[in-house]
């Protein structure tokens, strides 16, 4: 069948599964096992009333858990058996492989950078975005143009930056702007960007900071927009400069949502994959956790060793998890 | 308030250029691929995209001379223009590579075998010899010339129209538009039910599952991708549309289900409640109520799920394209792209905006809502 009818046939295949289940399912609730008649009404409405919430929910439990629970359950019990040996459990020796190589610590090395740096560098410039822009006539304009990355799939964002960093000859004109500027400011000849070991990474973590930095900013603007007036007024009128009232009146009542900016950022930051896989494909020492776990799942064809390091990014957004998880039971009450 | 003591007027300079500084700085990029993907390979790789805009002073490539050859007395004429249809001045011009500006304009040159060339400033060309040329390779010229800003849309047609192009964009960004559609429209559906029943239905272990949903948020799909992916091959799905739906629409539940039921629960309790004291069933509640009145954070919802599946590539990879290469998503060809013709700047920045456009059209049109989305999704 062709993709294009197959899709058709799809949305309404789906579509109308989904309405059906749910329309026959309440009718079936109401007109068949518990009728709201007869003798029982009362006892049959209450039973009723029990079961319906489950009606709407089954079909998004039914997915959530075979395509998000199961597999993380899944993936660590993968991480303890070995495929080369029958699927024989192996105890922890898919993680003791996956700690004796040096590429893998490499990753976790280059994992942590990216952590530090681009949660903090697009947190910074979203906040710092929003306080500029906050009463300019053209700021929505300017928020309008540093939010359009976010628009921009990471693999095109990859290629936009690697033409900045592109690299021709020495004696030809340079095409990529970083080089253009560099020989302009008297550099001795052009750099490849990209495969200077270490300083490459942050090369990389530019394209994601472009990226992010719209959605911190976005959220930032909101948060400073809903501060209260009058804490500010009463900081002018003791005499406060503007940094001041910038730092110590404006940042520290905005700091939940900085927070929480903060930790999005982070666990997009720690799934990078697709900026790495294109632009460098970890070679000169810029491997990431994910990227790893693609090399070693696709390349290696080593589930094991991929379950295990799967389970390692488990453990680094575990803290997040559960903090979140905790804000909202807090909410809730 | 700005003019209270307090602010400066220098600081409200200050704050403009910065304003201006971040701007240029953030899009300035995204343009260089942008005017680049007007720009013939010749073009990109003799000057950075940057001087294009310019009228610009600039050594052409090799042009070999071509044109009609008719007989003037004992000489045979062959008269040209080098620069078809283009306002382009020459400043200097040469017959070998290694003298490329010998000559100034309408100067004439002496080859050998009794031929001459004369170059004129609007690039005329008359290339005058003794015998007739007839099937002979005629000779070269080297111009400098300055020359209007120009541009070409003969990148999009070979990456989009052109049968021939075994690179064409054209299959990926239907088979993009596949993976899209039905992977945004499903998870709507499926978690519109769940957020109302987790909004305004009263029954035991709700705020758990609510919890339960947020910790979903964050899980990596990297997770989930070798148990699905076996799960696929063994229940008969194997790589191909129906198990990249299912994993989009799997992924995509958990943001889906916590924006909605947050927009749902702040709905007014009033209507909800009046229409239940008038005997409407929660399916009608749902569907005439609740539904309709959810529109923004449907919408947002919508707009995430469509750019995050357009723009996704793991799950692609991991779920869809199989060896036969039939099944291949933009993002998948760019990345190819970006391996075998890494330095062909034309062909990978009309493929990037190829596969830009789309996401940048719903983007503008749409950031309202994308912004609404964003500012409920965030747990606060």
């Amino acid at each position: 069948m062709p993709p294009a009818i197959l899709a058709v046939v799809t949305i309404a295949v789906a579509v109308t599964a989904c309405i059906g289940y749910f329309y026959a399912s309440n009718l079936f609730l109401d007109k068949v096992l518990f009728p709201p008649r007869g003798p029982n009404a009362g006892r049959n409405i209450n039973r009723a009333n029990l079961i319906r919430p489950w009606l709407f929910l089954f079909p998004a439990l039914f997915a959530l858990s075979l395509y998000l629970v199961y597999p993380v359950i899944e993936t660590l019990r993968l991480s303890f058996l070995d495929r080369d040996q029958g699927n024989a459990f192996v105890g922890l020796a898919n993680y003791e492989q996956m700690v004796s190589e040096p590429k893998f610590w490499e990753a976790m090395r280059n994992n942590m950078l990216w952590l530090f740096v681009v949660p903090a560098a697009s947190t910074a410039f979203g906040l710092l975005v929003a306080q500029v822009t906050d009463r300019l006539g053209w700021g929505n304009i300017a928020k309008s143009i540093i939010f359009m990355p976010m628009a921009i799939s990471l693999v095109g964002a990859s290629v936009i930056w690697k033409l900045v960093y592109e690299s021709r000859p020495m004696g030809t004109e340079q095409i990529g702007v970083l080089n253009a500027i560099y020989i302009a400011l008297g550099g001795t000849e052009p750099q490849t960007w990209l495969t200077i070991p270490f300083w490459n990474n942050f090369f990389l973590m530019i394209v994601l900071i472009w990226i992010q930095t719209g959605f911190a900013m976005v959220i930032l603007s909101a948060a400073l927009r809903g501060i209260p007036e009058e804490t500010v007024e009463a900081a002018i009128v003791d005499g406060a400069n503007p940094f001041q009232i910038f730092f110590k009146i404006k940042v520290p009542q905005i700091m939940p949502t900085i927070v929480v900016v903060w930790t999005t950022i982070t666990i997009a930051t720690l799934k990078v994959f697709d900026i790495v896989f294109a632009m460098t494909n970890g070679q000169w020492n810029t491997q990431v956790l994910a990227n790893y776990m693609y090399d070693k799942l696709f390349r290696a064809f080593d589930w094991g060793v991929s379950s295990a390091s799967a389970m390692v990014l488990m453990l680094l957004v575990l803290p997040i998890l559960v903090w979140n998880v905790r804000q909202v039971r807090k909410e809730m009450q | 308030m700005d003019n209270i003591a307090g602010t400066k007027s220098s600081l409200v300079v200050v704050t403009h250029l910065t304003a201006l500084l971040l701007v240029l700085l953030w899009i300035f990029p995204t343009v260089g691929l942008f005017v680049s993907s007007f720009r013939t390979a010749d073009q990109i790789s003799s000057s950075g995209w940057w001087s294009s805009l310019a009228t610009q002073e600039a050594q052409n490539p090799a042009i070999r001379l071509s044109g009609k050859e008719v007989q003037e007395g004992d000489h045979f004429v062959i008269e040209g223009e080098l620069f078809e249809g283009r306002e382009v001045v020459v400043s200097a011009w040469g017959t070998s590579s290694r003298a490329t500006e010998a000559y100034s304009p309408g100067d004439t040159a002496e080859l050998s075998r009794d031929r001459t060339v004369t170059v004129s400033e609007s690039g005329a060309i008359r290339f005058t010899a003794a015998e007739s040329q007839e099937g002979k390779r005629l000779p070269r010229v080297f111009t400098t010339a300055t020359a209007p800003p120009e541009f070409t849309t003969a990148n999009y047609e070979l990456m989009l129209f052109d049968p021939e192009n075994t690179e064409s964009m054209t299959r990926a960004f239907f088979n993009t538009f596949t993976v899209t559609i039905p992977a945004t429209i499903i998870p709507i559906l499926v978690a519109a039910f769940a957020a109302y029943a987790l909004a305004w239905m009263e029954f035991p272990g709700r705020a758990i599952l609510v919890a339960a949903i947020v910790g979903l948020l964050v899980v990596p799909l990297q997770l989930a991708l070798i148990p699905l992916l076996k799960l696929h091959l063994n229940i008969g799905i194997g790589k191909g549309y129906i198990g990249v739906w299912l994993a989009h629409t799997g992924f995509g539940l958990p943001l889906a289900i916590y924006l909605l039921r947050n927009y749902m629960a702040g709905l007014p309790r009033d209507i909800i409640e009046n229409a239940r004291v008038d005997g409407a069933t929660d399916f009608q509640i749902f569907t005439k109520i609740i539904l309709p009145l959810s529109f923004p954070a449907l919408a947002a919802f919508a707009i995430f799920q469509f750019l995050w599946t357009w723009n996704d590539l793991l799950v692609a990879k991991v779920f869809l394209i199989d060896a036969t290469g039939q099944t291949t998503v933009m993002t998948n060809e760019i990345v190819e792209l970006l391996g075998t013709r890494g330095g062909n700047w034309e062909i990978l920045a009309t493929a990037a905006f190829v596969s830009m456009a789309v996401p940048l059209i719903v983007f503008f049109a749409m950031q309202r809502y994308l912004v609404r989305g964003l500012l409920a999704g965030s747990v606060k």
